[in-house]
């Protein structure tokens, strides 16, 4: 202690006055804090007053509550996801006094319940707190209160829907019990779903979504195939309208489905897509200088390389012009194509086409590419008709969508784009332009054509590629697809359709090659989106479509043959 | 007229004792124990359940020491000033043995080491601490007013720096503050001179900056209150949540749910539980009737002539407000959480008895004539 200062001569009465002087003094200080924190008591309800009162309406089960998820709409706000507002029935252990008659009477009004695990549940002496069945119908709520069993309570609760059920099942994913996002957009984009108020608008169009399964669905049917894949694609905005894996499954209870119907083939699967990487390879053609469409390339003779060997499927064993190596798919021609340009080149456009990479989308369920490793000579030329390297589809056809559009690569999306996206050039548009004259080819009179459709224009390229498994590539399995552009003159829409393992029939002579099993997929698409999207047919004689494909020649100005 | 006299008259303990304590002060005091016992019906249940006891073990506990303490109250009051000084120098005494033992020989119970085992029972000494002290303290000041050559002042800071020095060792912040205040606010009505207390601010504050680089848990306290994003809040939401959810008239006894997510639901947060389930009008009069309690005694004090009497109630009346205000101002989130109980309402068995002990001694030395007795 300092050393104590000398006492000041008060007199005792002095000392007393001064000491109530003080105390008064902090009295007065004491009720000033208490003031304040009287002041804060009061103020904190009407802080919380939005939040708490709300939730207390809700409890009275009127209106105006805040669902834990926001809805998901299709872009033209076609309801896709919503909550519904349920009853879960839970029991305190401790306060079941009868459990006999519990279970007796739980058992027949609930007939889903099993009563030896109920009575096991509610004679578990360490628990506070079980579970007896999660979202209760109104009726069994209404039943179950009317049993007036003590020690039970039901707790509200929301319960994630699907009204359209399958339709987009794999784009939307779905939720575990606690509404918590579990696969596609709910868990991709489970922070903001929960957090925002107003609806999710996907790219999505329920229409289209519905034409494509149906169109897909019928031609697994029909070639027995394992399953399938599709995709509608914007080419200008990216935006991903329709994506169909199949087979499929009901997000409202994804406990029934197999693994194999939750797996995503449209996204998450891997591929060696086959020719339809042709569409790139003669782009990249173009785009360098090494050919243009009348370009002989010798397709004579099969390449080996090592103990490999290069061959045709259907071999012309001729010289080709580059439009007819695209028309007839033939592997030599592509090959000698890339040689030309070489590996390094390649990859590049490749890596530019956003092929060589994993390109996210707002689901989880993104598939990344497996790349030839080290990219040899071989490589070079299995790459260029689309073997020996898997992409996913949404990204092969995002590819596709630049080479044939406008030379430009555009993120796909599969939530609504506003405003455009950023968009970079990988090929000039007058290689695109070169492009949509093959593909128109090869559906006029090439291996796609099956896939035209009285006066649209499509575009397009098979694929049909052998399915690798145990070391080496069965003939037999195939990953068989198309995909085409529309309209060819103007591209807007890239459809792009996989089978897995389709078998040939006999009205397709046996064959089940892309041209025969996915082709078809792609014409029907098309030819039931267009009137829903407001796009009129056309005559060849059409100035717009002379611009592009030039003047038709005499057969064709009867128009396109039917499928 | 002849009944009063003959009541007058009465002249044995108790007679004399209801004609002379103040009837207000006590009607006060037993309501607020009565309140508070009922808020733990409401609060404890559920924290027994967390811990795996019979949902009624603290309600029991305190069952059994509401008599003691009623006890204790009731008999401390019935004491002359003189004997409240011999029993508080005993006290202040045991109580310095105690916490010495408690240094040593205590378990740690949540990082620190507070309850010392006697006969069987767990004691937290610092809390008697505080009553012992105050009484004690206040004799000191006031010899020293009467004979200045008597060193009542260093005798009374070397008690304080004793019992502060070896409560902060357990370590125990809360307490080292509620202890500083009731001491320092004695010595502040004592006449310690307004220069000291230019000094005294800023080293209250120099200290608090010190516990807040020195001592880890008072900086994530603070940082927690002073930025909640920085940390764990969770005590501190759940808390105003609950007040939240309790709105104006609260959603009904036992049909609150903090008591079940706050583990200190019936100490340090007992009253975001009463918030919730009685609603904000309720605990206003909660916070009426403690207001309340140290008013009536501030009026005793203020009328009083003897210097000790003066200044060992207000202590008492300062340890009890102090501890109110830091326990409510931590609930609505005015101040950083610091585990502090509610005087009288929050369980503990320490707490309360020396509560007991410390208004009784009030209500001893605010009897008519008390002054009379001493002089």
């Amino acid at each position: 202690m300092p050393q104590p200062p000398p006492r000041p001569p008060y007199a005792a009465q002095d000392v007393l006055k001064r000491a109530r002087q003080r105390l008064a003094f902090v009295r007065f200080g004491v009720a000033m804090l208490f003031t304040v924190v009287l002041v804060q008591l009061w103020r904190l309800p009407f802080e919380h007053e939005g939040k708490a009162s709300s939730k207390r309406v809700a409890q009275r089960g009127e209106v105006n509550f805040a669902p834990a998820r926001a809805n998901i709409l299709d872009r033209n706000g076609q309801l896709l996801a919503t909550n519904l507002v349920t009853y879960s029935l839970h029991a305190d252990p401790a306060q079941v006094l009868d459990v006999d008659e519990a279970v007796r009477k739980l058992t027949r009004t609930l007939p889903g319940l099993n009563a030896k695990t109920l009575r096991d549940r509610l004679e578990d002496p360490s628990r506070r707190f079980v579970w007896i069945q999660r979202n209760l119908t109104p009726q069994q709520f209404d039943a179950v209160n009317r049993l007036g069993l003590p020690g039970f309570d039901c707790k509200r609760e929301e319960r994630r829907v699907y009204p359209l059920g399958r339709t987009a099942a794999h784009i939307l994913g779905y939720t575990d019990v606690d509404t918590r996002g579990v696969a596609g957009i709910e868990k991709g984009l489970d922070a903001a779903v929960r957090k925002q108020r107003e609806p999710l608008y996907l790219s999505v169009d329920v229409r289209l979504q519905h034409i494509l399964a149906d169109e897909l669905q019928q031609r697994v049917e029909r070639f027995n195939a394992l399953g399938g894949a599709g995709l509608v694609f914007d080419i200008q905005s990216g935006e991903i309208l329709a994506m169909v894996s199949l087979p499929d499954f009901d997000p409202n209870r994804p406990d029934l489905a197999s693994n194999d119907a939750k797996f995503n083939r449209a996204s998450l699967g891997v591929y060696e897509m086959g020719s339809t990487f042709k569409v790139m390879n003669s782009a990249i053609a173009f785009d360098t200088g090494v050919a243009n469409p009348d370009t002989l390339v010798d397709a004579i003779n099969p390449i080996k390389v090592g103990r490999f060997t290069i061959d045709d499927y259907k071999g012309k064993n001729r010289m080709m012009s580059v439009t007819e190596v695209f028309q007839h798919s033939s592997n030599l021609g592509s090959a000698r194509m890339a040689m030309a340009f070489g590996g390094e080149v390649q990859q590049q456009y490749l890596r530019a086409f956003g092929l060589l990479s994993r390109q996210p989308l707002e689901i989880p369920e993104v598939g990344e590419p497996m790349l030839p490793h080290p990219w040899r000579e071989v490589s070079t030329m299995t790459v260029s008709f689309g073997h020996g390297i898997s992409v996913n589809a949404v990204q092969l056809t995002a590819a596709v969508g630049a080479a044939a559009g406008n030379g430009r690569l555009i993120p796909p999306t599969l939530l609504r784009r506003e405003r455009p996206a950023e968009s970079v050039a990988v090929v000039k548009p007058e290689v695109a332009l070169q492009m949509r004259k093959l593909l128109y080819a090869t559906v006029e009179e090439g291996s796609g054509t099956h896939a035209a459709v009285s006066g649209y224009f499509i575009g397009g390229k098979t694929g049909s590629a052998e399915k690798l498994s145990d070391g080496g590539y069965k003939e037999k399995k195939l990953l068989s697809s198309f995909i085409g552009v529309f309209p060819v003159y103007a591209p807007r829409y890239a459809v792009l359709a996989i089978l897995d393992e389709p078998k040939g029939i006999k009205e397709t002579y046996g064959y089940a090659t892309g041209g025969w099993t996915a082709a078809p997929v792609v014409g029907g698409v098309i030819e039931r989106m267009a009137p829903l999207l407001g796009i009129e047919p056309k005559e060849r004689t059409d100035p717009e479509v002379i611009a592009v494909l030039g003047v038709p020649k005499i057969k064709e100005q009867v128009g396109v043959a039917g499928r | 007229m002849t009944a009063f006299a003959i009541l007058r008259s009465d002249t044995t303990v108790i007679g004399r004792w209801l004609w002379t304590v103040d009837k207000t002060l006590l009607a006060l005091l037993l309501l607020l124990m009565g309140v508070g016992f009922l808020l733990l019906f409401a609060a404890s249940p559920a924290v027994a359940e967390g811990h795996g006891l019979s949902p009624y073990y603290f309600v029991m506990k305190q069952g059994i020491l509401l008599p003691i303490a009623l006890l204790i109250l009731v008999g401390t009051s019935l004491l002359t000033p003189k004997g409240v000084r011999r029993i508080a120098c005993l006290g202040l005494l045991f109580t310095y043995a105690a916490l010495v033992a408690t240094l040593f020989l205590a378990p740690e119970i949540k990082g620190a080491t507070r309850w010392v085992s006697i006969a069987g029972f767990t004691l937290q000494a610092s809390e008697f601490a505080k009553p012992t002290l105050a009484v004690v303290s206040a004799w000191m000041f006031a010899e020293w007013a009467k004979n200045p050559v008597f060193p009542g002042r260093l005798v009374a800071l070397l008690l304080y720096a004793l019992a502060a020095g070896l409560i902060i060792l357990q370590p125990d912040l809360g307490m080292t503050i509620v202890l500083s205040a009731v001491w320092w606010g004695q010595f502040f009505l004592a006449g310690m001179p307004l220069l000291w207390l230019i000094i005294f601010i800023p080293g209250v504050m120099g200290a608090g900056v010190l516990a807040y680089t020195l001592l880890p848990h008072v900086k994530s306290r603070m940082d927690r209150f002073l930025n909640p994003d920085t940390g764990d809040t969770y005590q501190i939401d759940q808390s105003l949540r609950a007040i939240g959810e309790g709105g104006w008239f609260g959603v009904g006894p036992g049909e609150g749910h903090i008591k079940n997510a706050l583990p200190d639901a019936h100490a340090d947060f007992i009253f975001a539980v009463a918030v919730e389930e009685f609603g904000v009008i309720a605990c206003s009069l909660l916070l009426l009737l403690i207001v309340g309690i140290f008013w009536r005694g501030c009026r005793h004090v203020l009328k009083q002539d003897n210097l000790f009497i003066m200044l060992a109630v207000s202590g008492i009346l300062i340890q009890f407000i102090t501890q109110s205000f830091i326990n409510i101002a931590s609930t609505v989130h005015l101040i950083p959480t610091k585990g502090m109980t509610l005087p009288f309402v929050s369980y503990g068995g320490s707490s309360l008895l020396a509560l007991a002990f410390g208004m009784g001694v009030v209500l001893a030395l605010t009897r008519k004539g008390a002054a009379e007795r001493l002089s």
